[in-house]
Order: structure tokens, then sequence, then C-alpha cells
């Protein structure tokens, strides 16, 4: 077989268990791609021998008959999750050397699986970007270009070397976290598929934290099928994360049927931004048409606190990560500032953290610092929280009134260039994530899937949103959502 | 609200992050641009709303009050930036 880089979860399962490649040809075949990929900037950790160790012992479980659903595929993991012996350091200079003594769940449940770890992939510092523009290893670069124009463009972000590397077929797939859209904005701009599970699905130990009641880890695959069989392998109870949910786990495979007829998809009005591009709302009206030729009933709602969500998560998100961060003191792991004659502990604290710290980390640190500071906790940070449940309560009473799932568009415009927000303010970043947001602070399962291109011949991708635990079902819608729209397109190949 | 210099420093100070005093005017207007775009926040009714503590209506799981892990000194110790005789060595913190 030729191009085995270029398979799917799927279709690369198949082709193991009926013996016509081995997880060590796929392995090899991604590890030559990567390689040649070093102008993406995606893989920033390669993990070779680890990766042909595992190829080779998933190529024996195989033979042995004992294959579960990831054995021999090799995939990437994004740096934010701690890897044994392997460098994690979640994109920034303040974890410079760390190499975890243990391994976060989910790359073990991936790893028991039978999956191939290839490396660890390029990410916005902390997770905290749109465009993976915050990063100590430089920006990861999108496969995809506006036509002939040679301009970088980003792959979105905080997964952006995860969605680089699957678009470019780098590896089959790659884990990514999700805090306010970084799974499902950086998958939208590269085409690729992406899911954000329900809060408490995935465990977060292990797991670098950003904002403890957001964050959640997800697939990014090159199609739903493949989205649905990694996520089982993903997901679970564990006895380590107190928050995440001892229910059992559906094989999500098995629940793609296609069909989707008598199911309620819900429009809501809210998401038409003023000055959102015709293209999009093209895409998200031609999406809705889809879903009702396919037997859907597509009915017009309203969440009507969904202005409010942005603001009330740059209050929530940079809170607990102000929070979160404090352990990075320079004394038990990382990085410590040089210091001078006669400092004390304060000036190693102050100086380690400056430099160690990028400024976007810097500003959200402060941020959060301030608005859980003695005189501002009420007036900003129990206000965000008071929103949170009226942002949760507006999806609660859509699903009530029986909607089985939401559509909107995945991401306000396509793919921007490297450096072409540099001058906005950070606000203007932060819109990024106005159609993502929301799922985060509501705790439900979202999923990006790629659904056409622009004038410009850059992807758009739709984002669907689920009930609370029933990501079988939003899986299935997504299927035959990316059924009819049939997306093909892959990136030409410049690197 | 408006946040000036000397509350910008404030808030690098209780954030133990350095921050130079010629930075101080460029960050204390960056806060006053994100903090201009919460106080959109203000004019929700919130009256009577419970603040959010978990998104998922758990209960969280109890376990017995014992030990369940440990001698694993050399570990703990194995990413100090400066560790010595089985402790984590730090800067004078007394005078």
């Amino acid at each position: 077989m030729s191009d085995l880089n270029k398979l799917g979860l799927a279709e690369a399962r198949d082709a193991l268990r009926k013996g016509e490649t081995t997880s060590v040809e796929l392995t090899e075949a991604c590890l030559k791609a990567i390689d040649a990929a070093d102008a993406l900037n995606a893989f920033v950790h390669k993990t070779p021998e680890i990766a042909l160790d595992r190829a080779k012992a998933a190529d024996d479980r195989i033979k042995g008959g004992d294959a579960p659903a990831m054995c021999g595929l090799p995939i990437g993991i994004k740096d934010l999750f701690c890897t044994k012996g392997v460098p994690s350091q979640a994109a920034s200079r303040i974890l410079e050397g760390f190499k975890p003594e243990y391994e976060s769940t989910v790359s073990q449940q991936l790893a028991d699986a039978g999956a191939v770890m290839l490396g660890k992939l390029n990410m916005d510092e902390f997770a905290m970007g749109s465009s993976n523009e915050t990063s100590v290893y430089g920006n990861a670069v999108s496969p995809w270009r506006r036509g002939n124009d040679d301009t970088p463009l980003t792959p979105g972000g905080s997964s952006g070397g995860s969605a680089a590397a699957v678009a470019a077929d780098l590896c089959l797939a790659a884990t990514g976290t999700d805090t306010g859209g970084s799974i499902r904005q950086p998958a939208a701009f590269t085409g690729i598929t992406g899911i954000k599970p329900t809060y408490g699905r995935c465990s977060r130990w292990g797991i670098v934290a950003f904002a403890s009641s957001l964050d959640q880890a997800g697939p990014m695959t090159k199609n739903v099928r493949d989205a649905a069989i990694m996520l089982e392998a993903m997901c679970g109870h564990d006895p380590k994360d107190s928050t995440s949910a001892d229910l059992p786990v559906p094989n999500f495979e098995a629940m793609l049927t296609g069909d989707i007829k008598g199911k309620k998809i819900g429009i809501p009005k809210e998401y038409r931004m003023e000055g959102m591009p015709a293209e999009i709302e093209k895409l998200w009206a031609d999406g809705a048409d889809m879903l009702r030729d396919a037997g859907a009933e597509i009915v017009d709602i309203s969440l009507p606190h969904t202005q409010y969500a942005l603001p009330a998560y740059y209050v929530i998100a940079p809170a607990e990560a102000s929070s979160n961060l404090a352990r990075y003191d320079g004394v038990r792991y990382g990085r410590r500032a040089q210091l001078a004659q006669g400092d004390g502990i304060t000036e190693m604290y102050e100086k380690t953290r400056a430099e160690g710290f990028g400024h976007e980390v810097q500003r959200r640190v402060m941020v959060g610092t301030y608005v859980l500071s003695a005189g501002f906790y009420d007036a900003y940070y129990n206000r965000a929280r008071k929103v949170r449940t009226l942002i949760k309560k507006d999806f609660e009473d859509v699903f009530a009134a029986g909607v089985d799932a939401i559509l909107t568009p995945a991401t306000p415009s396509a793919a921007f260039g490297l450096g072409e927000m540099t001058e906005a303010d950070p606000v203007q970043m932060y819109l990024n994530d106005v159609f993502t947001v929301t799922v985060n602070l509501a705790g439900l399962p979202g999923i990006s899937v790629p659904a056409g291109l622009d004038k410009q011949g850059l992807p758009l991708g739709l984002q669907l949103i689920g009930r609370p635990w029933e990501e079988g079902d939003l899986l299935n819608t997504a299927y035959a959502l990316e059924s009819a729209a049939g997306f093909v397109a892959k990136p030409g190949k410049w690197w | 609200m408006s946040i000036d210099q000397s509350t910008a420093a404030k808030v690098a100070k209780l954030a133990r992050i350095k921050v130079e005093d010629d930075a101080l005017p460029a960050l204390a207007s960056e806060f006053n641009t994100i903090l201009g775009f919460i106080e959109q926040l203000n004019e929700v009714d919130v009256e009577g709303v419970e603040p959010m503590v978990s998104v998922t209506p758990m209960r969280l799981k109890r376990r017995e009050d014992v030990v369940t892990d440990g001698n694993m000194q050399d570990k703990i110790l194995s990413n100090a930036p400066d560790a010595r005789e089985g402790f984590f060595a730090v800067p004078k913190v007394v005078e």
C-alpha cells in the first residue's frame, strides 16, 4: 500500500486486521512525513524510538488476535499531555526541560489501546491563544494556503500543531484539548474533524491545567468515524480525576447509522452576528438544508445570553488560570531564573515567572489575579459565575423543548495569516471563540465538521452542539452532515 | 472602572510577575481594554441566580482517608531546578 500516512484511523485499522499492512509500516510512513514537514513546525518533540517500539508491540498483539480499536495506529499527542520521560512543557519556557515521571490518563488509555505515539505537538502556551502564535516553539503553520499566495496561515489554536499535523497527513489523528474552542476552531481552520466531549467524559489527570472547570480533551481526526473510534478510547471514569464521570462509555462507532430522521435541530438566532461574512452565513444555511434533506426537522431557537459568554469566559478562565499557574514557581520543576546577589524567594518567584511565561499568559494570569482580588471578587468573578448559570440554562431550556442538537458556524471567519492579528487588541483575537466558548461554559459536547471552502480556497467548518453525555447521538448527526457535505479537499503540498 | 499604573503594579506583585516600570502604562492599558469588554456583564440581571459551582451535576466520589501513594522522593525531586540532600533548595527565606 502506498501513502500509508494518508489513511484515517478506521481505514488503517481495517487494513491492519486484514494483514494488508503492519503498524511498523504505518509508523515509518508517518515518521518520514514528519521529517519532511519541519516547515509546519507541528511536531516539536519527535519520539521515533518510542513509536517503533510501540508499533512492533502492536504488530505482535494484532498477530495474537488481541487488537483493540486503536491498536497499531500512529497518532500525535498535544504538548499539554504529560508523557512519561518525554518533554511535556505546554509550549512554555517555564516548563523547559520538564520530563514527567508519569503519564496522563488519556495518553495512557490510548497507549493501552495500542496507539503509537509519534511525538508531541505544538500549541499555544498553556493552551492560551487562538492562532498558535504564543508558543515558545514558534508558530505552527497551516498546510493550507490562499490559492497561490504563499502567506503563511494560522492552523488555529490552541491545538494548532495537532490540526496542522492531521491536515498534512503527518499522523492518522491527534489529541487536542478544548477550554474555549481549542479543538473545534483549529479543526475548522484546517478542514478536519474535532470533538470536545461533555465536561467529565475524559479524565483531566496529567493534562497541564489551564481552566479546570472548562478544560476537556478530545480527538482531532480526518473524519467523523475516526473521531468516534478515538473518543471511545480516550473516555472513561478515572479515580484520579474527581470530576470525571462514572458513566458507561458507549460504542460510539456503532451509533453511526447516518439516520437522523425526526431529529430536531435548532438554529440559534443569536449566533447570526453583525458583520458575519456572507460565505459563513451561506455555509450555515446550506448545513441546515443538508440536515433537513436527511430527514431532520429544523427549528429556530433562542439562546438569549449568548453575547455574554465571551466576557464571562474572560473572567472565569483567567481566574482559574491564575490559580492553576501559581504552581510554576521555579521550585519543583521547570525553569528557575538566574538570581542576583542578595535576591530572596520573592525575587526568585517574580523573575522566574516574568521570564518563564510569555506575554499572553502573563496577561491572563494578571487579569485573573485582579478579578479574584479583594473588593472585585463579587463584582467580576461571582457575577461571571452567575451569568454562566444563565448560559447553561439557555441550553437546558431548548433541550427541554425537544431539540436534539444545535447547528452553528464553527468560527466567524476562515484562517487568517500569521501575524495579521498582532496589531489588533487582545479582544479581537478572543472573538475567534465566539461560537465555541458557550459550549465549554455549559459543559456540553460540541463537534466541528468541515463543510466547505471559502472563495480563497480555505476550509470552513460547522459546529454541532449536543445534549450532555449524548456524544453518540451527536456524532451520528455529524456523520449525516459529513456525508451530505462531502468535503474531500486537501491542502496542496508545498512544504 | 479604570486601572491606573499603581493598580497594575499591585496586580503584578500579587501575581508574582516582575513587570518593569516602563512596561506598566501598556499593561494598564491592556487591562482596561479587557475589563471594558468584561463590563458588559453588568447588563445582565443576575438577581437571585446562583453562581455556578459545578457544570455537571454530580456528587464527588469519596474514598477512605488513607495513604495510597508515596515513597518516591527521587521521582518527585527529579525535575527540580535545585535539589540537595533530598530536599527542594530555595534562596534564603528567613533573615
